[in-house]
């Protein structure tokens, strides 16, 4: 199948296991939240497929093996993610920041050449980011929001066909979460996307398929509908007054 | 004025000063003072790449700036001694019969031209290969590059017969043809190396503005983060510092027939560290500015050594610190000061920034 296939993912940081054989299928098209308490380990599954800590077990995505490339390599797949606090370079403008994720296939002559105009994948980016009236800034000095939407830019032009947001609307006003949740809609038409979410009426809009992590194990997978039925999940999680 | 006018104009001032300016006004001494000065300058713009734009902290430039050096000297004592004879030194000192074979090639003048700048960038690509793929950064890279430089003196100074040793290659009479002690010709140095110096400006000012320039500063800023984006910052870091140490090289080559001597004691640890200062005095990041710092710490080198030499010393100290303290963007930055204040409305100056 297409998508991105996780099985018995194990993440072990000196002999604290972090993941504990997580089993995910996340179909292409799909927009799928992942929530759990505080340290259950979504982040560092996020690590695990994007290569930056050491895991064991299996990730496929459109039939590549991920598990053991750098990087780098994993990225050239077509695999983007976000951070959670916003990782953008802040002392180039918004617009040399999505120029940049626009190139990594650039051969040597056009690297050496200065960038004239805007690409059109990066014009349409600001667009779809909403950041063009601000595309001359640095980076460093946009509002939080507006940065997490720059990431999401930088994958647009990318070419991510899997994008894996840790936590995108934190921090964000309620406008600015509307915002991103239609922009959720928009992206997940030609790509999947596995968004990190602790806000649980955000994930009532615009979450497809939920899946309930808790401590470095998968505890539910559904609707969100058959979710928040679920006596274990309302046991670790929605539990707590999020209902 | 834009930013475009003001860089033309920036090289056309600098042309003009280098040109006419500079060997209108200062005599053959001064004169040949300033084209020694001239090539720490090359070097320093290759650093202020390496380091101001790239983040790496290149305190072992003297290794660069002496493979040029000598593969330039090699040449030129060669070229001295004439066809079939030894230079001088290695009858005096080695006692040998028969040329070293890695000294061969360098008979050669379009050898040992090329290997002015492509042998330290060659050096520069196999190190920095090791260096920059086991992710050594930051003050590791910066200890590595000084344990380099001591450890290129060392190794000269060990090999008497066949480099001279802690004396060099020395006594340097000419230069392809023309003769060294010839004013005239001496002048015709000075304007070869402002010509070289306009050049690699010229050739960084075009690696700045490039997209490979916003890309190198994203790797200085974020290194793990672009690897998210698909790029090794490994090589974009690589390319920064091959480059430098071809200027560096370049730089090296052109001293040779400029001061007539290279050894050990001018590119070791000490003289690595002079190269950086001058780049924090002047600013790391922007274009002119290490050019600019490491032509003022030589001439003040120069100016105090020439009156009271113990206290150059400590002064140099100084010049490092107070930079870092309490001007991290160096001269550059004073004069992007002044700019911002008279421009309305700052044209995005993100690239000439300075990372505090
Ligand atoms: N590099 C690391 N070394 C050691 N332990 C780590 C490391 N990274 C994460 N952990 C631990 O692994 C567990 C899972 O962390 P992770 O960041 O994946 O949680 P999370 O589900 O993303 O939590 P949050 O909602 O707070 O972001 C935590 O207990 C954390 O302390
Ligand atoms: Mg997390």
């Amino acid at each position: 199948m297409t998508g991105l296939s996780v099985r018995d993912l194990r993440v072990v940081f000196d002999g604290f296991v972090a993941l504990d054989g997580v089993d995910l299928e996340v179909p292409e098209g799909d927009v799928r939240f992942v929530i759990g308490p505080n340290g259950a380990g979504k982040t560092t599954m996020i690590d695990a497929i994007t290569g930056l800590v050491k895991a064991t077990g299996h990730v496929g995505f459109d039939g590549q093996d991920l598990l053991g490339r750098k990087v780098h390599r994993i990225a050239r797949l077509g695999i983007g993610r976000t951070f959670q606090t916003a990782a953008v370079f802040e002392e180039l403008t918004v617009l040399q920041n999505l120029d940049i994720a626009a190139g990594w296939g650039r051969r040597a002559v056009s690297l050496l050449r200065a960038r004239r105009g805007v690409p059109p994948e990066v014009g349409k980016a600001l667009e779809t980011v909403r950041l063009s009236a601000v595309r001359d800034q640095p980076a460093g000095t946009l509002a939080h929001g507006q940065k997490q939407w720059l990431e999401i830019g930088m994958l647009l032009v990318q070419d991510a066909r899997l994008l894996l947001l840790d936590e995108p609307v934190a921090g964000m006003s309620h406008d600015e979460r509307d915002a991103t949740g239609e922009l959720l809609g928009v992206l997940s038409r030609d790509r999947t996307v596995l968004v990190i979410e602790h806000d649980m009426d955000f994930l009532r809009r615009y979450a497809r398929t939920v899946t309930v992590m808790h401590a470095g194990k998968v505890l539910s997978e559904g609707s969100v509908a058959e979710v928040q039925a679920d006596p274990r999940v309302q046991e670790v999680y929605l539990g707590r007054g999020a209902s | 004025m834009s930013p475009r006018l003001r860089t033309f104009a920036g090289f056309g001032i600098t042309a003009l000063l280098l040109f006419a300016v500079a060997p209108l006004v200062l005599g053959d001494f001064r004169l040949g003072l300033l084209a020694k000065y001239l090539c720490f300058a090359i070097v320093a713009v290759g650093i202020g790449l390496a380091w101001g734009r790239g983040g790496m902290l290149a305190l072992g430039q003297g290794v660069f700036f002496g493979l040029g050096g000598y593969a330039m000297a090699m040449h030129l004592k060669l070229a001295d001694a004439g066809p079939g004879e030894l230079p001088d030194f290695m009858t005096l000192y080695g006692q040998l019969d028969a040329l070293p074979w890695w000294w061969a090639p360098f008979a050669n003048p379009v050898f040992a031209l090329l290997a002015t700048v492509l042998l330290p960038m060659l050096v520069a690509l196999l190190l920095g290969l090791l260096i920059f793929r086991r992710r050594v950064r930051g003050a590791y890279f910066a200890i590595l590059s000084q344990a380099l430089a001591a450890a290129f003196a060392i190794l000269l100074i060990g090999q008497q017969g066949t480099t001279g040793g802690t004396n060099g290659l020395t006594d340097i009479q000419g230069f392809f043809g023309y003769d060294l002690n010839d004013p005239v010709n001496r002048r015709m140095i000075y304007f070869i190396i402002a010509t070289a110096l306009l050049l690699m400006l010229l050739a960084a000012w075009q690696l700045m503005r490039s997209r490979y320039g916003e890309l190198l500063v994203a790797v200085r800023d974020a290194e793990e983060r672009v690897r998210f984006l698909g790029y090794d910052p490994a090589n974009v870091k690589l390319v920064a510092y091959v480059v430098a140490a071809g200027m560096a090289g370049l730089a090296g080559a052109l001293f040779v027939p400029a001061v007539g001597i290279i050894s050990p004691a001018l590119i070791g640890v000490v003289p690595s560290i002079e190269f950086v200062i001058g780049v924090a005095v002047g600013g790391r990041a922007s274009l002119a500015g290490p050019a600019i710092g490491a032509i003022a710490v030589a001439w003040a080198k120069t100016a105090l050594s020439e009156r009271v030499p113990s206290a150059w010393t400590y002064f140099e100290g100084l010049l490092f610190v107070l930079p870092i303290v309490f001007l991290p963007g160096g001269i550059a930055s004073l004069v992007r000061l002044r700019r911002r204040r008279t421009a309305e409305a700052p044209a995005a100056p993100a690239l000439e920034k300075v990372p505090s």
